[in-house]
């Protein structure tokens, strides 16, 4: 018998017992929903990730200098050990931009959460940032209106400021905020710019910002005592990359005054070692999301086992006329098989479906965004046909190696 | 001479029609019969075991069936005719003896093989019909050609071709519940020779048909028969027996009598 025949009579069958074979695939289709949601959550997590989280936090072709890690998942001890190390300072990082190659930006930046006022708002704790060298160029960071803060303002500390959209619509709800004064940390700057809409990740802002020169009051506020929360160098392209880090690292050992024994008290991160992190991480959310979809399909391979042997202790005449006439062992094998396969692929089929649907569906109405991986949707379709043969091999078997002469006689 | 025919006990009465028959079956054992001999059947024995206790079903029966006769096979419940029709419509080997199916010595075949017998060279038509409830009479008469591995569109011309041959051109895509039992049993028959078998294999034909239908379907029988269509039937029934050229009778596992239909209708009647 030919393979389209067995799909055929499978598609004959569930025709008939249409009620009966929706319910034998539930198991398998929430299996399969699940998986597909999972992975798509964190496939889109993932590339997610690695296009905007971290190019938003880090960017391309760049890596930023800090005390200890920006992202970790880092044990008690190594925090102990990280909370002791020197902080970074302006010093430092003047003698790291003298030692970078030509064409290499750099930037500094110090943050904290101050309170912002204006005149059409009351006080609020947000993020301010004091920053020096080519901060705006890494950040790729434009202005919607106005102009970004100017060499020499940085040079002199001019008490201007670049701010985020939110800001300027809440402390300036339908006015242009470009010239007016806003108060942060008690000093008055003037808005000299409003940047371009910076996005989200997480569903978290990205467009709460107030942006001063380094070498305003703000810095001492922020950050006093000449120290920074880290510096940030990047390369016109990925070749200069690591020369640079090397020059940075022994800059840095230096001045820390590190024997060649012992470890680098500083980091310097790049998107792929803070993606590692990430990696780490999406490796345990696979798993979780994996294991509970798994659950579900060994539910679905039992329904489809329990129903199939039912199946076929009433279709067991129906065995015996068929071997009567000539169907061999497997012949029969292969009816049972693929019909209990054929199940549970439209199981799957309905299953990736539900999955997209319910990704989607999560996409929209929470910050985690998901995307549907063309390999999660053909694994789900595998996993389906791979559920229905394991669970159609027992009742298959049974029912090829019923006796023709015992099968013909029963009821 | 075999033990198998000294055992057969009618007294004075032949366990075979004719010498013919007789010295077909009586050749050493396993030596394979002609061209004309579609059955030669050896000291056939099917022994049960049931629960440690041996059933004898048959005791060494002999037969022998020339290519386009029409055999009933006849005997009370009990005398071993179903496991007989078992063993010739190859749904059972036999415990002991031989059995030659055109020329084939069947009785050492595996399962795969017995079923490919079965597919090519038997036809079966059952008390029960045994058509498949939620398949069209069309597709039940094309099923053993599936199993045969015939291709879609012979298949299909090949199975209206056998629907056509019993009168049923104009119920093709009728399913079983939708047709009357004589109708049924044709199906059936379309079914059984649409392979076109060595030999056709009734059991108890028209066991559940009325009398009209049954005649219909007996007619039918003969037909086929005359057009040189070897069909065996299995019967209890004399009245229905009686529709063979030869009827075979088995009691307590063997052969009693076997006949010419007109000394078979003497017996009865006298």
């Amino acid at each position: 018998m030919h393979l389209l025949d067995a799909i055929r009579l499978a598609f004959q069958t569930l025709r008939v017992q249409k009620l009966k074979s929706f319910f034998t695939l539930v198991g398998v289709t929430i299996g399969v929903m699940f998986l597909i949601a999972v992975v798509s959550i964190v496939e889109g997590m993932g590339s997610y990730m690695e296009n905007d989280f971290v190019a938003k936090l880090i960017g391309t072709n760049t890596f930023q200098l800090r005390r200890f890690p920006s992202i970790s998942d880092a044990s008690e001890s190594e925090w102990r050990e990280w909370v002791r190390r020197p902080r970074i300072t302006f010093d430092d990082a003047k003698e790291v931009a003298a030692a970078l190659p030509p064409g290499a930006m750099w930037s500094v930046e110090s943050s904290d959460n101050i309170a912002i006022e204006s005149r059409f708002s009351r006080p609020r704790e947000l993020e301010a940032s004091a920053v020096d060298g080519d901060y705006f160029r890494i950040r790729n960071m434009e202005v919607a209106q106005g102009r970004l803060i100017s060499p020499q303002e940085l040079a002199l500390g001019s008490r201007v400021v670049v701010i985020g959209q939110e800001i300027a619509t809440r402390f300036f709800p339908r006015l242009n905020p470009i010239g007016r004064t806003l108060k942060v940390g008690g000093t008055s700057y003037e808005v000299i710019g409003v940047a371009a809409k910076q996005g989200s990740i997480f569903g978290i802002s990205l467009d709460r910002f107030v942006i001063a020169p380094a070498s305003s009051p703000l810095q001492r506020i922020v950050n006093p005592h000449g120290l920074i929360d880290g510096m940030k160098v990047k390369m016109p392209t990925t070749e200069g990359m690591f020369d640079t880090r090397e020059t940075v690292r022994q800059v840095m050992r230096a001045r820390h005054k590190l024997r060649p024994s012992q470890p680098d008290n500083f980091v310097m991160e790049t998107s792929e070692s803070a993606l590692e992190f990430w990696k780490k991480i999406e490796g345990n959310l696979v798993i979780a999301g994996v294991i509970l979809p798994a659950i579900a399909l060994i539910v679905g391979a039992l329904v489809i086992m329990n129903i199939m042997l039912v199946a076929v202790s009433e279709r067991t005449r129906e065995i015996g006329i068929r071997k009567a006439i000539g169907a061999k062992y497997r012949d029969i094998l292969a009816q049972f098989l693929v019909e209990a396969t054929t199940l549970s692929i439209i199981g799957a089929a309905i299953g990736v479906a539900l999955g997209i649907i319910l990704s989607q569906a999560i996409a929209a109405l929470s910050p985690l965004p998901a995307s549907v991986a063309p390999w999660s949707i053909i694994t789900g379709i595998l996993v389906g046909a791979g559920v229905g043969v394991v669970a159609g091999v027992y009742p298959a078997s049974r029912a090829a190696r019923l006796d023709p002469i015992v099968a013909l006689r029963a009821e | 001479m075999m033990p198998g025919i000294t055992d057969v006990p009618s007294a004075g009465e032949p366990g075979l029609s004719t010498t013919a028959e007789r010295k077909i079956v009586t050749a050493s054992a396993g030596e394979a019969p002609g061209k004309d001999w579609v059955i030669v059947a050896r000291g056939l024995t099917r022994e049960y075991d049931m629960g440690g206790e041996i059933v004898r079903a048959l005791r060494g029966v002999d037969i022998a069936i020339r290519r386009n006769e029409y055999v009933a096979i006849m005997g009370p419940s009990g005398s071993g005719k179903s496991t007989l029709m078992n063993l010739i419509g190859c749904l059972d080997t036999p415990t002991a003896g031989e059995y030659w199916l055109n020329g084939m010595l069947v009785s050492d075949m595996n399962d795969d093989e017995l079923a490919r017998i079965r597919n090519r060279e038997i036809g079966f038509v059952f008390q029960t019909f045994n058509l498949l409830p939620r398949a069209s009479a069309l597709h039940n008469v094309e099923l053993p050609l599936v199993y045969g591995g015939v291709p879609g569109a012979e298949r299909r011309k090949r199975a209206e071709e056998a629907l056509d041959s019993v009168g049923l051109s104009d119920r093709k895509l009728h399913r079983p519940n939708e047709l009357s039992g004589g109708q049924r049993q044709r199906v059936a028959i379309a079914r059984a020779l649409v392979n076109r078998p060595s030999i056709l294999l009734a059991d108890e034909p028209t066991g559940n048909l009325d009398s009209t239908t049954s005649a219909e379907i007996m007619n039918v029988f003969e037909q086929l028969a005359e057009s040189g269509q070897t069909v065996i039937m299995v019967t209890h029934e004399a009245e229905i027996a009686a529709h063979a050229k030869r009827v075979v009778v088995l009691r307590d596992g063997m052969v009693e009598s076997d006949d010419r239909r007109e000394k078979f209708a003497a017996r009865i009647s006298g």
